[in-house]
């Protein structure tokens, strides 16, 4: 969260001559300090361990995974013949998950984002009344968790009979009160009204000034709020579980979970190394995602602190 | 069943979860509607849905279709346990998309029973099958007058035991709790790496330790709940046996169903497990490194001499009071649980409820190679003949079993002891089942 605030509220330019102004040293000769070093160190490796132990294991067969060191390689290296596996396990269902869960977050996220970008822009740069009412009902959504909503929308789905639908997921995944806050604060800062005012002069519609002027300006948020409603919706556990029965619907994160409770089964099989494999890969796209998206996200800061 | 004494049993409850309950318990008129003739039934033909994990479920859904053209069994796993019980909760208390058919723990039955929300199958011809089920199974699908399930397994205790750690460190099978203790100390003092057993707090075994123990640590009759986990002579046989154990941390702290588990059941380094009958079909798949060295021998008893046993774990199949197609559904679980559908899954590694089965010649002589070539079944059979009777679950045993690690899991982690954890966990669910309109003393 710190990250997105510095974002919104600190621009470049202030935050380094911030940093030149500080005793701690320059950008060019950073003063070195040890317990901060060891500090970093020490986070870092904490959050690193288990990703590392996630691609480790990943490697290995059920067996090797129950008999040798978890830090370190087992007796077969099993990545491809689990990937395999993994991917054709249960008529290839783990696939399935994986179209659903891009689905989910193609419409689900992709939607909410574009939701949250108008509405932030419509409420940063339009006066109409109700806006404060908007704004205490924004910050009161913020503060609700999604689980606590997750039961009254289940039986509201229920009755309108969309439960065991993608739509039960995808609909409640579009509203993204924070995005829409983040949106709102970034719009007022980033979109200069003198800039539409011109536009307006030059007789542009309201319409061609989102499209063409502000949304470029917008950009570094939009990607931000993107970030932030894929990881959301990649990751939701609850709605989905609530929502679906059919596994045929199911995302990949409540699949995994089924395929791991499959052990603790009279009957059942464990198959911890396809749980550990389909994690690994489930993991993968969310990487991709962050590294390309980023790439936006700080070219789209360079542009807008040029433009100041 | 009268309206009349359904309508003053609802007033007597003030839970909205659990209302119904009075009334499953006076009204005695079982429906003397006409059977369901399961013949012209399927012969009709038609679609269930089938809420279930059980994986021998699969080939016994295909079996019933091949057999059955116009028939069409949706088998759907939507979790296992508990999270089947919220998806079956959620789909009662929203009225809609609930299943024809769905997989029901023994234990969690009275939950779903007390609330009403399944068909009474004595309407449907159920009362004729009294005989063919084995005693501990079969009560546990009555529900006051009501057959609430048909029987779909059972896992009546035995004392799963790693043959070739015994042989190594020379220790005899135990026959009696106190032999198995001394097992326990014997074995980890050999080896610091050895443990008898593993527990981190599984309420399921606690609870089979005290059924077995003679002990009935709770009663229902009717609304009236009573809870008695301090005083009761199975609990305090449990406790004092388990702490022993804990104090001499004789017990390895894993998890059961974990990875470490299966980990440590095939190297023995957990060298025995008292486990429900159910288990050898776990262990060859999902311990196959451990094949050759286990055995099954009867439970440990607290006496020496005696023959008891309990059951841990089995499930039903019971189909749900508002269900759609309830006569294809009565005719598939018949189909599944007492007719061809036993045999097939007794070849995929279940373990029957059913008297035929259990007392088959070819069933007992079955040689399980994961057992050395043991005739296992004979131990589980003999086990499901000596399980003691009178024991009941709780209502509101599903929760009852999740807040278990609350109160007595601590006593697992050195925090408190087995006797204050089951005296904290008694004080929670007298406080939970008074909340949900019962009387709890």
């Amino acid at each position: 969260m710190s990250t997105t605030t510095r974002l919104v509220t600190v621009r470049p330019g202030a935050a380094r001559q911030g940093a030149r102004r500080s005793s701690a040293g320059t950008i060019d000769r950073p003063r070195r300090s040890v317990l901060l070093t060891v500090l970093t160190g020490i986070i870092l490796v904490y959050s690193l361990i288990p990703l590392i132990w996630l691609v480790i294991n990943a490697t290995k067969t059920q067996s090797d995974l129950f008999s040798t060191f978890g830090l370190w390689f087992g007796r077969d290296f099993a990545l491809f013949d689990n990937i395999a596996r993994a991917l054709t396990y249960d008529d290839g269902i783990f696939l399935r998950w994986f179209a659903n869960t891009l689905l989910y977050v193609v419409v689900g996220a992709g939607g909410a984002t574009l939701l949250a970008v108008l509405g932030g822009y419509a409420l940063a740069k339009y006066e109409f009344p109700g806006r404060k009412a908007v704004l205490a009902v924004i910050i009161g959504a913020v503060a609700v968790p999604g689980t606590a909503l997750a039961v009254p929308t289940f039986l509201m789905f229920s009755s309108m009979g969309l439960t065991n639908t993608p739509w039960s997921v995808i609909i409640p995944s579009l509203i993204s009160p924070f995005g829409l806050y983040l949106m709102w604060t970034f719009a007022a800062e980033a979109v200069p009204t003198e800039l539409m005012e011109a536009a307006r002069i030059d007789g542009a519609s309201e319409f061609r000034i989102f499209w063409q002027v502000a949304i470029r300006l917008l950009a570094p948020g939009m990607v931000t709020v993107l970030l932030f409603t894929m990881v959301a919706t990649w990751n939701n556990y609850f709605l989905p579980l609530i929502m679906l029965r059919d596994p045929d619907w199911y995302p990949l994160i409540i699949g995994l979970n089924q395929w791991n409770a499959q052990a603790a089964t009279a009957g059942g099989t464990a198959i911890f190394d396809l749980v550990l494999t389909g994690s690994l890969l489930t993991i993968v796209p969310l990487i991709i995602a962050f590294l390309f998206l980023q790439r936006f996200w700080q070219s789209g800061l360079a542009a807008g602190s040029v433009k100041e | 069943m009268t309206s009349t004494i359904r309508r003053t049993g609802r007033r007597v409850l003030i839970g909205t979860a659990f209302t119904g309950v009075a009334a499953l318990a006076l009204a005695g008129c079982s429906g003397a509607d006409a059977e369901v003739d399961t013949e012209a039934v399927v012969e009709e033909g038609g679609t269930i849905t089938v809420w279930a994990w059980e994986p021998t479920l699969d080939q016994v859904v295909e079996d019933f279709e091949a057999d059955n053209p116009g028939v069409t069994v949706d088998l759907v796993n939507v979790g296992t346990g508990i999270d089947s019980y919220t998806a079956l909760q959620n789909a009662i208390t929203a009225g809609n998309g609930l299943p024809d058919v769905a997989q029901v723990e023994y234990y969690a039955l009275p939950q779903f029973a007390l609330q009403d929300s399944l068909q009474d199958l004595s309407d449907y011809g159920a009362s004729d099958l009294d005989g063919t089920y084995a005693p501990g199974p079969w009560s546990s699908v009555q529900s006051g007058d009501a057959i609430v399930g048909l029987p779909m397994d059972s896992g009546p205790m035995a004392l799963f035991y790693n043959k070739d750690v015994f042989d190594e460190y020379g220790i005899e099978v135990p026959t009696t709790w106190d032999e198995y203790l001394e097992a326990a100390r014997t074995l980890h003092e050999a080896n610091p790496d050895m443990y008898i057993t593993n527990d981190s707090g599984d309420a399921g075994l606690a609870s089979s330790i005290m059924w077995q123990a003679g002990g009935t640590p709770w009663t229902v009759d009717g609304t009236n709940v009573s809870l008695d986990l301090t005083g009761d002579e199975g609990a305090k046989r449990y406790s004092d046996l388990w702490q022993t154990m804990l104090d001499e941390e004789l017990i390895s702290p894993i998890a059961g169903w974990s990875d470490e588990w299966f980990a440590g059941l095939a190297d023995g380094t957990i060298a025995t497990l008292p486990i429900g009958a159910w288990m050898p079909a776990n262990l060859e798949g999902s311990a196959p490194d451990g094949a050759g060295a286990w055995r099954v021998a009867p439970m440990p008893q607290w006496e020496e001499g005696e023959v008891t046993s309990s059951e841990n774990g089995g499930s039903s199949l019971a189909i749900p009071a508002e269900a759609e197609n309830k006569e294809l559904a009565y005719a598939f679980i018949e189909y599944a649980n007492a007719g061809d559908g036993v045999q097939t899954r007794i070849d995929g590694g279940a373990f029957p409820a059913t008297v035929a089965e259990l007392e088959s010649d070819e069933f007992l002589n079955a040689e399980f190679d994961y057992f050395g070539g043991q005739q296992a079944n004979q131990v589980f059979a003999d086990s499901s003949a000596a399980v003691v009777e009178g024991w009941q679950y709780l209502p509101f045993q599903v929760y009852a079993n999740t807040v278990f690690g609350d109160s007595v899991g601590q006593a697992f982690l050195g925090d408190t002891t087995v006797a204050d954890g089951l005296a904290d966990w008694e004080e929670t669910l007298k406080k939970y089942g008074a909340d949900q309109g019962f009387t709890t003393d």
